[in-house]
Order: C-alpha cells, then sequence, then structure tokens
C-alpha cells in the first residue's frame, strides 16, 4: 500500500470517529449551554483531550483494520476450515474434539485482545485511582481477559456440539449470583461493569469473524442461529473472573496475616 | 512540552506491552499451526505502529478530557440539585449514544436478515428495514432507561446487587417465552452497545456521582452504570421479540 492510500484510509477512520461522537457532543453541548449554563473549568484543555481522544481512536482503528483483523479474520476461517480440521484425522466424520485448535485459537484472541481493549483500559484506571491503588489497574486487566478467554472456548464449543446458549447463559447467571454473595463487597458493581467493557472495538469484529465461520463450517450449524452469542458470553464469564480474582487476593491477604499471627 | 513527550514516549511503550500478545499470538497460528508465511510484513509492522501509538493518544486524552468532563457534568448536576434535569441528561446520553451506534446497526441489520429467513416478518426490502431500526430504538430506549435506573440507584445507595439479579431472574423468564430465533441476538444486543468513548465518561459520571453526594462511596456506589447499560437491552430486546412475534 503506498503512502496516499495510506492517508486516505486515515482520513476515512478519523471521519468516522467524528461521526461517532458526534451525537455525544450534541447531548453535552444541549444540557451545558440549555440547562447547566456554567463555564466548563479548563475549556482548552477538554478541547485538545478531546482531539487526542478522536485522533487516537481513529488511528487506533485504522491499525486494527489494516494489519491485525485481515490476519484474525484469514485465521479464523483457515482453522475453521474443513481441510485443515480434515488433516489432523484421517476419515472419519468430525467430534467436536478435532477442533482442539480452534478452543485454542479462541481462548488466545480473546485473552490478547482484551487486554488490549481501551474501554477496559479507562475503567481499569479509575478502578485503580478510586481505590487508592488497592485494585490494581493491571489484575484487573488480566481477570477479565481469562474471563473472556474461558468464555470464548467455551462459545466455540457450544457452537460445535450445537447446545442451546440459554443453558450455558443460565448456568452462568445462577454462578454470578451465588458468587455475589461470597465475594468482597467492593468488587461487586466493578465487576458487573467488567462484563459490558469488554466487548467493543477490538474483540467484537474478530470474535464474530470466529462465530460465523465455525457456524457456516460445522455441519448442521446456521450460521444466523449459532453464530450470535458469543458475545453474550464474552460479557458474562468476566464477571466471574473478576470476583474470583477479588475472592482469591481477599483469600490470600487472609492466609497471609493468620500466617504473621502464628509466628507471633 | 519535554515531559510531555517524556510521558507520551512513556505510554507507548506500554501500549506496545498491551498488543504484545496479540503479535506472539497471531504470529504462532500463522506459523506454527497454519505454516504460512505472512502476506505482507510491511504493512502489518505499520498498522501495529498505528494502533500502539493511537491507543497512547487515545489514553492521553481520556485523561485530559473524558475523565474529567464526566466528574465536572456529575459536579454540576449536584449543584443544581435538579433530579430531573441529571436524569433527562443520563437518558440523552444513553439514547442518543446508541442509536448511532455502527456495531449496534451493523447487529440489528442482521438481525433482520435472520428473522425474515425464519418467517417471523416478510422476507421484503421495507419490512426488514423497519425491523432493524424498530429494533434499534428499542435497544437505545433500553440503554437510556438504564441509565436512568442506574443514576437513581447512585442517589438513592440501593445495593447493585437486588437489582442485577432481579434483571437476570426477568431474562429467564422472557427466554422462556420469547423466540428462538431473537434470543442470541437479544444476549449479543447487550454487549454492543457500550461504546469506547461512552463507557470512560459513563464511568467518570458515576464515580463523579458517587464523590460528590454525601455518604456515598465510589467504589460501591459509583460502578455499575455500565452493568445496567448491557442489561437493559437484553430485556427490551426479549420483550420486543414477544410482542413482534
Amino acid at each position: 500500500m503506498t503512502a496516499p492510500d495510506w492517508l486516505s484510509v486515515v482520513a476515512g477512520a478519523l471521519g468516522g470517529t467524528l461521526l461517532d461522537v458526534l451525537p455525544i457532543v450534541f447531548i453535552l453541548g444541549f444540557f451545558q449551554l440549555a440547562v447547566l449554563r456554567q463555564k466548563i473549568a479548563n475549556f482548552g484543555r477538554m478541547i485538545v483531550g478531546s482531539a487526542y481522544v478522536v485522533i487516537g481512536l481513529a488511528l487506533f482503528l485504522v491499525g486494527l483494520e489494516e494489519a491485525l483483523f485481515p490476519l484474525g479474520r484469514e485465521l479464523a476461517r483457515q482453522l475453521t476450515a474443513p481441510e485443515f480440521l480434515g488433516s489432523a484425522r484421517a476419515g472419519g466424520p468430525l467430534s467436536w474434539g478435532d477442533y482442539y485448535w480452534v478452543y485454542l485459537f479462541a481462548a488466545a484472541i480473546g485473552f490478547a485482545t482484551t487486554i488490549a481493549e481501551p474501554a477496559l483500559i479507562a475503567v481499569s484506571i479509575k478502578a485503580s485511582k478510586v481505590s487508592g491503588g488497592t485494585i490494581s489497574a493491571w489484575g484487573l486487566r488480566l481477570a477479565v481477559a481469562v474471563g473472556v478467554a474461558v468464555s470464548l472456548a467455551v462459545g466455540a464449543f457450544r457452537i460445535v456440539t450445537g447446545t442451546p446458549l440459554h443453558l450455558y447463559m443460565i448456568a452462568g447467571y445462577g454462578f454470578v449470583i451465588v458468587q455475589t454473595f461470597l465475594a468482597p463487597k467492593l468488587i461487586v458493581p466493578l465487576a458487573y461493569d467488567s462484563g459490558g467493557v469488554t466487548t467493543s472495538t477490538v474483540t467484537v469484529p474478530l470474535v464474530t469473524a470466529l462465530g460465523l465461520g465455525l457456524a457456516s463450517t460445522v455441519p448442521g450449524r446456521s450460521p444466523l442461529l449459532d453464530g450470535f452469542g458469543l458475545i453474550a458470553l464474552a460479557s458474562l464469564f468476566p464477571m466471574i473472573s473478576v470476583m474470583a480474582y477479588a475472592q482469591l487476593s481477599a483469600w490470600r491477604s487472609a492466609s497471609r496475616s493468620r500466617a504473621i499471627n502464628r509466628q507471633r | 512540552m519535554k515531559r510531555g513527550a517524556l510521558s507520551m514516549i512513556r505510554l507507548v511503550g506500554g501500549t506496545a506491552r498491551d498488543l504484545t500478545p496479540i503479535v506472539v499470538i497471531v504470529a504462532f497460528f500463522q506459523l506454527v499451526v497454519i505454516r504460512q508465511p505472512f502476506a505482507d510484513p510491511i504493512q502489518i509492522a505499520f498498522g501495529l505502529l498505528c494502533v500502539m501509538v493511537g491507543l497512547a493518544v487515545f489514553i492521553q486524552g481520556l485523561e485530559m478530557a473524558l475523565f474529567p468532563l464526566g466528574e465536572a457534568l456529575a459536579g454540576a448536576f449536584a449543584r443544581k440539585g435538579s433530579v430531573f434535569w441529571l436524569l433527562a441528561f443520563s437518558f440523552g446520553l444513553g439514547f442518543g449514544t446508541t442509536i448511532a451506534e455502527p456495531a449496534l446497526i451493523a447487529v440489528t441489520e442482521e438481525a433482520a436478515v435472520a428473522m425474515a429467513a425464519a418467517g417471523v416478518i416478510a422476507n421484503a426490502d421495507d419490512t426488514r428495514a423497519g425491523y432493524a431500526l424498530a429494533l434499534r430504538y428499542t435497544v437505545a430506549l433500553a440503554v437510556g432507561l438504564a441509565l436512568v435506573i442506574g443514576v437513581v440507584r447512585i442517589l438513592k445507595g440501593w445495593p447493585i446487587h437486588w437489582l442485577i439479579i432481579s434483571g437476570y431472574a426477568m431474562v429467564v423468564a422472557l427466554t422462556a417465552f420469547a423466540p428462538a430465533e431473537i434470543v442470541g441476538i437479544a444476549y449479543d444486543s447487550g454487549g454492543v452497545t457500550t461504546s469506547t468513548i461512552t463507557v470512560p465518561l459513563v464511568t467518570a459520571l458515576g464515580v463523579g456521582l458517587a464523590t460528590v453526594i454525601r455518604g456515598r462511596n465510589p467504589l460501591v456506589d459509583g460502578f455499575g452504570l455500565i452493568a445496567f447499560a448491557s442489561l437493559g437491552p437484553i430485556i427490551l430486546v426479549l420483550i420486543f421479540g414477544i410482542v413482534v412475534s
């Protein structure tokens, strides 16, 4: 690709991001001017910062669209292709166990994209600041990424086996409810939030490609009926993993303080 | 200026670490599992550079504009003391950011195709477009209402888990009555509504409100708005599916 191509791609992404921001600017402007009627503090700094947000997001999207998404989509397509799966095994119909590379890829790509998800970075920065550092931003992101990894592997398994989505969702909800009463109270709202933030800019396009690729190559699956649902699982499991992370660190610090008490 | 450049370099370094897992995993599957070379390494390297710098610039803007803006709004509404306008703003923010969300537009169009294929609606262009639009308005309405409920919860200091658990109970009950084709779409619609710009703004608003209202803990009461915004659409889209069929 030549330089002018890149420029036009960047300009296009910039336009798209601006279009996304427009409703927010409109709503903020309306309430600021018509309802609050107050001067915004540090107005110049806000404008520069907003420009950073739009430019940063546009660059980020261009990079993804030009480099990572085509690779990810192609990998998802090739890993689910019958030729690849068939060469792993000689003869006979494929069973769910033959898709092991797909599960591994789903988990790995879920983990990796979640670590790079801007919305999650934002929430974890905020959480670490508000908690005075007791919740580490990096620990929270790792916990969410593990949750997404598990959910995508489970979601791929669900598409391969054709088991109904609502069973997984209802079981997951049940688990979340039980954990809510056992986990440290401070983490619960944050854990609920982390379900929603995981699936945005980076994760959704790759996950959709994986889901549709699987659903269209596994015999007996319909892309329309079975391709959906990966995102739903990816917003369920992080709640479980974030609460588990908090439970684990609470349990570890409790056993450490017990050990110290014993030494005294 | 020099300090700004230095912190920018540190940020780019941090985002390089964030992207390492993606690079390692894609390279592993490409070279070891599929066993094919990369088609265009230069383009990939340039794309990665864009992603790295873009993410760093975005985070810088987050701290400069989106977080302070959300907090300033929370403070301004608290000073004004009008619950009505605060709730109107919450609804507007939820509805306005969702109705234009590209991911949602894509999902509703796919949903209309799926429903037409299943024979729930007539397979004609204008019927499908109407269905997709109605679905989009349903989801946007749901996000607006969800933020209103979430803000009322912060004001009143209600514990979040009772609201979320009753929401789940509604989802489970509605799933039993909804047509099978809408269930996957409904569950997914919860995840696609919260965009990268809305999340920091809404989080800062919630935390800001919980900070300025006496007796509220920013950690316990400030978070949770995103959770409502992801659960609301599932419930309303399931209801939509039941009503339309």
